[in-house]
């Protein structure tokens, strides 16, 4: 192991873990929080698993820590949604071993549905949150939020942003730390077991922990002052500090690196010794609110600071002192590069049947919600994880039934999705005599994230067989008599099926299995185009292959098909009219 | 040393990121400060991706910020326009000229601009175009295409060759090591003189 290396966030929070003598990780897959369990798994000395969600990871550290085993879980923003239910009593009850859950939060919605802010679920489920600037603070800030935990028998929200999470700097290593003592199971009832009569005991309790964490906080090592010019003092948090020293060096910072609960004492004499108190963190006014109800004086905050979005340095300078910089104009007009099913997808097939038949889809969160995209253009709700199949089913309760196929719904799920959340959905569904199509798109992996394992792949995290679930079974254990599979990448039984099942007044399950061709590297002979056949309809294109691509000459339009880029699925060739394509 | 900034432009899966890796190791090998920072996720599948590499003394912020670019290196020649705003007033651009069709061009909603060597060139007053495509072809291999560029910028970086050399026979499998040094050759000959 070298003493120093270039890591991402996510890697240095793996480390921190590693260092700090965890003995458990679990975690749902979510951008930007994957790689952390992702290198956790690397270390031979921690258990580490993905969960089928984020409720679950939770539930499985929750035991751990009580076990007496220090604990990371890991989940982007939303996954603590999901979380939340395990999370807000597991504040009462307190910690065995030491537990950190990360939230990785997403400014400016790079790879998320929404920009929630998670530091509000610290103050809302009263727990401190503690949040690292750059990647050797998240190395450290974990073992640091670890001890925390176990002093003040609480867990920690560990607060990331994607800029974090996903920035490279360079760190310094040290030993993994050795516990005193083993896990154990101590059986302490009033502690852990929340009966409204022990409950009751410990909300007080609870209380109380806040204020000896304000304590804490004010003279805690992730709180400092930099002192400089008096003019302009800033708080500021996490990435945001550090743009901060880019935007203004000459200003004097408050960097919380506990930005739950916050230091009054601290805050109010920093506060005393600048003459105007700037407030400038991402998103919520959360310190800003706070600060104002200290009674302290804030010249500027989010009257100058949008709601939404990323920072940047020129942000700051532009809001804080005039820019000097005069910027370029962006080149105009250029055609966007949004991303696209890869050239082979299964979903392409799928989504040009849908578009075809112009029903409602109703969509969930993997790649295919690409399908949204254009030229598709064929997925007509997104909410989050797991809501397509209870979402077409309240449509389909609501509607009147008819031969309009566009007033029918069709829901479209993926296999770790439908693990995650949409097997309950399902149940329900079959129970009150839903009348949706339901197609799970199992692909035997969580493809958009990159490829992780799941209960259908037949792999752990660390690599091990394991069970593969199987899906029609599933659907049939439920109780849904219409359970049929579909191919793909032939069109005409996807459109013959889907045609079938629209009719059929009952709930039915389309199970759509071929593999990620991205994680599994499928391919088979390279399609041609016989450009005396195509007349340059564009017909193909609607596809939307990278592969494909539309030459112009002067008098003649044709399409031509990338031999580094096709795989030969033949979706394209099966939509064209001229048969030009093979 | 003045702070370096770098934005690499590309698209996803032109090896982007193995490119800001190895500048990013090449500059820590060289006992600097430096930051990298990219966002992984919907950018895959064939989108749009940028790379923001800073070093120096001490570096805060991982981002390049616009207008502030010492170096844009593109992969792609839209992508390099697409960008170019970035570039520092006294920066340069080095581009890979190839060209790779958006979906948007691909499906036939749009098509791929013309002119886009001209218009690169009004951004910045040193320009220099590399046929990455064609050099990495003559090393056996077009997915080293982006060792190319890195080549090409080396040639402008205060680093030893053998701190990039010595990089990429860390970072790279042992079989296509000999092929990406003749590609790394091949880029800084491409910009000499
Ligand atoms: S990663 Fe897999 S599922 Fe996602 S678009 Fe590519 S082939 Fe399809
Ligand atoms: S066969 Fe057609 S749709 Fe399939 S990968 Fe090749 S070009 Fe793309």
């Amino acid at each position: 192991m070298p003493e120093r290396a270039i890591l991402s966030g996510n890697e240095a929070i793996a480390r921190g873990a590693y260092e700090a003598g965890v003995v458990l990780a679990s975690a749902y897959p979510g951008t930007p929080s994957t790689e952390i369990l992702e290198n956790v798994s690397k270390y031979k000395d921690i258990y580490s698993e993905w969960s089928p969600n984020e409720k679950v990871a939770m539930e499985v550290g929750v035991g751990s820590s009580i076990a007496g085993a220090r604990t990371l879980v890991a989940m982007k923003h939303v996954g603590v949604n999901v979380a939340a239910d395990a999370l807000f009593t597991f504040s009462y009850t307190g910690v065995g071993g030491g537990l950190v859950l990360v939230s990785a939060d997403d400014p400016a919605m790079h790879s998320s549905q929404n920009e929630q802010d998670n530091r509000n679920y610290g103050k809302f489920a009263k727990i401190p949150v503690v949040e690292p600037s750059d990647s050797q603070e998240a190395k450290e800030f974990v073992g640091l939020a670890l001890e925390i935990s176990e002093e003040f028998d609480t867990p920690v929200l560990f607060r990331t942003t994607t800029r974090v999470s996903h920035s490279k700097s360079l760190v310094s290593f040290a030993e993994r730390r050795v516990a005193e003592k083993k896990p154990e199971l101590v059986k302490d009832m009033p502690k852990y077991t929340m009966l409204p009569a022990f409950g009751r005991r410990k909300h007080p309790l609870v209380e109380e922990r806040i204020e000896k964490l304000k304590a804490y906080a004010e003279s805690s090592p992730l709180n400092r002052i930099e002192m400089a010019d008096t003019k302009i003092g800033v708080v500021t948090n996490g990435i945001t500090y550090q743009y901060v020293k880019d935007a203004l060096p000459e200003a004097s910072v408050l960097k919380l690196g506990m930005t739950y609960p916050l230091p009054t004492k601290l805050i109010k004499d920093f506060a005393a010794q600048v003459d105007q108190l700037y407030v400038i963190e991402e998103l919520d006014p959360f310190f800003e609110e706070q600060i104002r109800l200290m009674g302290v004086d804030v010249a500027h905050g989010k009257d100058l600071f949008s709601l939404c979005g990323e920072f940047s340095p020129q942000l700051i300078r532009e809001k804080v002192v005039e820019s000097s910089l005069t910027l370029q104009d962006v080149a105009e007009g250029l055609p966007a590069r949004p991303p696209a099913f890869c050239p082979g997808c299964s979903h392409r097939g799928i989504f040009t049947i849908l578009k075809k038949l112009k029903v409602f889809v109703s969509g969930d969160i993997g790649c295919y919600t690409l399908g949204a995209l254009p030229p598709i253009q064929a997925l007509h709700s997104c909410v989050c994880m797991g809501a397509s199949i209870g979402m077409a089913h309240g449509m389909s309760h609501v509607i009147e039934t008819g031969d309009d196929l566009t007033q029918k719904t069709v829901a479209v799920i993926g296999d770790s999705t439908f693990f995650h959340s949409g097997m309950t959905g399902l149940l329900n569904s079959v129970y009150n005599k839903g009348i949706s199509v339901v197609m799970i798109l199992d692909n035997r992996t969580t493809g958009m994230t990159g490829g992780q394992e799941n209960p259908g792949t037949g792999k752990t995290l660390s690599g091990e067989d394991a069970i593969s679930a199987d899906i029609p079974a599933m659907a049939r254990a439920f109780g849904i008599q219409e359970v049929v599979a579909v191919d793909p990448y032939n069109l005409e039984e996807v459109e013959d099926t889907l045609r079938a099942e629209l009719a059929n007044p009952q709930l039915s399950v389309i199970v759509v299995e071929a593999p990620c061709v991205l994680r599994y590297r499928i391919s088979k002979p390279v399609l041609k185009v016989d450009p005396e056949k195509c007349t340059g309809c564009k017909r193909c294109l609607q596809v939307s292959c990278n592969a494909l691509s539309l030459i112009e000459e002067d008098d003649n339009s044709y399409v031509e098909i990338d031999p580094n880029l096709c795989v030969g699925c033949t979706v394209c060739a099966q939509v064209c009219k001229f048969d030009a394509i093979s | 040393m003045k702070n370096i900034n770098i934005l690499l432009a590309g698209v996803g899966g032109q090896g982007v990121l193995l490119a800001s890796q190895i500048l990013t190791r090449v500059a820590m090998a060289a006992g600097l400060d430096v930051k990298q920072s990219e966002v992984h996720g919907m950018s895959q599948r064939g989108g749009s991706v940028t790379s923001h590499v800073r070093f120096g003394d001490k570096i805060y912020s991982p981002t390049v910020d616009d207008g502030t670019a010492d170096f844009l290196l593109g992969f792609e020649r839209l992508e390099t326009l697409r960008n170019a705003h970035c570039v520092a007033p006294d920066g340069k651009i080095l581009y890979n000229t190839m060209r790779i069709n958006p979906s948007t061009v691909a499906s036939g909603e749009a098509s791929y601009p013309e002119g886009i060597e001209a218009n690169i060139k009004k951004y910045a007053a040193d320009v220099i175009a590399v046929d990455g495509l064609g050099l990495a072809e003559r090393v056996g291999n077009v997915r080293a295409a982006n060792t190319v560029l890195v080549g090409a910028i080396s040639s402008f970086l205060p680093f030893p060759e053998t701190l990039w050399e010595a990089q990429l026979q860390e970072i790279l499998p042992a079989k296509l090591v000999e092929l990406n040094l003749r590609a790394l050759e091949l880029g800084r000959q491409a910009v000499a003189g």
